[in-house]
């Protein structure tokens, strides 16, 4: 049992790194528009089949397809904000979270009628193919995974501090009146997030599909998870949800391994509860949310 | 607070009673299972809408409460061997204090709007785990309790004796929401549902108000749990605490109009009987029925942002709060 841990821990910290990725749109999304996107994991599994059918259909690898799924997320993710988030909820708070709910809840149930619940999975031949590291063996994709995550993170950083629509983004979470009187596009830079963090959901899916599966109930499974990250890291905060997701992956691996299957997801939702109680700032934060 | 009856109330509640009565006359029986269905969620919604309608805290995680009754008097029965009606009352205690328990410990920490509605569903989801890991709660199997008609057993021969039961479950919920309205207590929570801070500030302590909505909606939440399992003497951890559940609690209440007292009822009557004739014309299929409901949730945020009730009452209720900074 202890010999495994660190192949476990290790194995855990690939699947962080996918957490990390999700949670970034998470928490872009979050950090600008101050709403909590219920939809996030909907739209990831969209995604998921998104690359599962480019492949199986058109015969297009998952790494091939990610330029592709991103671009085409980002402007699903600019219409969704621009065309029915922000007219549909009339700006209120409460009603944001219920449009976006809304959105998931028809999301998820027509993928369960278009593509019934069946779990599919590519069968990529290079999916299996193990590289040792420390002692462990992971698979190749998972690794791949891993180190296009952190450059995917670190673009997105090098976006937000290097180019002027990163700092009318950074500008508009941080004063958004005072933005607006500057000239600022509040409405071009909201819906530009939304797709931002749309967009990275597609990669994620790209990354994620050759050692995953898909069903329509995915996306809820990794909603909490999501949640749980960008709150670890701190919502809002870039790289609080890069250590969250890593951090993430590990609990949870590590608490399957002591809990079994089941009781094992038991981790994520308690370490969720916590931490919205006593540290909703995140955990590296000093400043608090509120 | 006097509140004014207003006529757009007494229409809907019109309605309602003659919509609750077709089943003793011209609804054909297979349709009785549904009209008791929806009575269920109906209550479920009024106890959503005790804390979600007039406090203005959004769950998104209610099965917690509905489960928690569910599997309460289930297990009550199975495992101890008590009465039906004395395992109901203390199913709906249990579920007012798993209520309290979430209450007081998310108010404590001064959790409220988006982050209120995550941490419940969060809870949900342990309850659900819990429940589909342990021998006690039935593990995957669920618990479901042997067929034992009579009055004394809580179960009813005929199914129409059955809808009434659930019926005036409702009915209980409805005078609870209606007292709860006219009372300081009621004026309490929609002064916290506009401004906790102001609410705070005239000496209103808005912790003990919250904490005691979430029993309220928990105890009421509990009895549609016992309703459940009295109906269909089964539950399981995705039907008890499943996020459909949870789902099923806030559409009624928001799509009928959250903070009203017929709201939910409405909600959930005109959204379940739309939803089963477009199943009838389309065919059944999986999730269809939801994604149904989701479009008719979006539709109604959209044009209808005080729930259908804003047709008949006008739109003078609750002005659009500012938008947040």
């Amino acid at each position: 049992m202890l010999g495994l841990i660190i192949p476990v821990a290790l194995n855990g910290l690939m699947t962080g790194a996918i957490y990390a990725l999700v949670a970034l749109g998470l928490t872009l999304i979050y950090g600008v528009l101050h709403i909590i996107n219920f939809a996030h994991g909907s739209l990831l599994m969209l995604a998921l089949y998104a690359v599962y059918f480019m492949h199986v259909l058109l015969g297009v690898d998952p790494y091939v397809a990610m330029p592709f799924l991103v671009l085409a997320f980002f402007a699903l993710g600019y219409v969704l904000q621009r065309g029915i988030i922000s007219t549909f909820s009339h700006g209120k708070e409460s009603n944001i979270l219920l449009v976006t709910l809304a959105l998931s809840i028809i999301i998820d149930n027509l993928a369960l009628y278009l593509w019934t619940s069946n779990t599919r999975s590519l069968n990529l031949p290079y999916a299996y193919e193990m590289i040792e590291v420390a002692g462990a063996l992971l698979p190749l994709p998972r690794l791949i995974a891993f180190g296009a995550a952190l450059v995917i993170a670190l673009l997105l950083w090098l976006g937000m501090t290097r180019t002027r629509d990163g700092r009318a983004i950074r500008a508009i979470a941080v004063e958004k009146r005072g933005a607006e009187l500057v000239g600022v596009n509040v409405k071009h830079v909201y819906a530009l997030c939304f797709g931002i963090g749309t967009a990275c959901l597609a990669a994620a899916a790209c990354l994620l599909i050759p050692t995953f599966y898909v069903t329509p109930q995915v996306g809820y499974a990794f909603v909490l998870i999501a949640f749980t990250t960008v709150v670890l890291g701190g919502m809002g905060s870039f790289a609080g949800a890069l250590v969250g997701g890593l951090l993430l992956g590990v609990v949870e691996a590590l608490s399957g391994l002591f809990l079994g299957e089941t009781l094992g997801q038991i981790g994520i939702f308690l370490v969720f509860i916590l931490m919205l109680l006593f540290r909703p700032q995140g955990l590296f934060s000093a400043r608090g949310v509120r | 607070m006097k509140t004014r009856m207003h006529p757009g109330n007494a229409v809907v509640a019109v309605i309602l009673i003659v919509a609750a009565l077709l089943p003793y006359f011209v609804l054909p029986a297979a349709w009785l299972g549904l009209a008791t269905n929806i009575l269920v969620f109906s209550l479920l919604g009024v106890a959503w809408n005790i804390t979600g309608g007039f406090g203005g805290m959004m769950s998104f995680g209610h099965a917690v409460l509905f489960g928690s009754g569910a599997y309460a008097t289930a297990m009550l029965q199975l495992h101890a061997g008590i009465n039906p009606w004395l395992a109901a009352l203390a199913a709906m205690a249990i579920a007012a204090g798993v209520g309290t328990f979430i209450g007081a410990l998310s108010f404590r920490y001064g959790l409220r709007g988006s982050y209120f509605a995550l941490i419940t569903l969060a809870f949900a989801e342990v309850f659900r785990v819990l429940a589909s890991s342990f021998a006690m709660t039935g593990g995957g199997q669920g618990l479901s309790l042997p067929l034992a008609t009579g009055l004394a057993n809580m179960q009813f021969a005929s199914r129409l004796h059955n809808y009434t039961f659930v019926l005036l479950l409702v009915v209980a919920g409805l005078v609870i929401t209606t007292l709860v309205q006219r009372s300081r207590f009621g004026a309490y929570l929609v002064a916290i549902r506009e401004n906790e801070a102001a609410a705070q500030a005239l000496g209103i302590d808005t912790f003990r108000v919250k904490v005691l909505a979430m029993a309220l909606s928990g105890a009421i939440a509990g009895a549609a749990g016992v309703a459940y399992m009295q109906t269909f003497l089964f539950v399981d951890a995705q039907i008890g605490f499943g996020t459909v559940m949870s789902f099923e609690a806030l559409l009624g209440p928001v799509i009928g109009g959250a903070g009203t007292v017929l709201g939910p009822v409405l909600g959930a009557v005109v959204l379940h009987t739309v939803g089963e004739l477009a199943r009838e014309a389309i065919g059944g299929a999986p999730g269809l029925n939801l994604v149904f409901y989701g479009l008719v949730l979006l539709v109604i945020l959209r044009f209808l942002p005080n729930g259908l009730m804003g047709l008949f009452l006008g739109q003078r209720r609750r002005p659009a709060t500012k938008e947040q900074a």
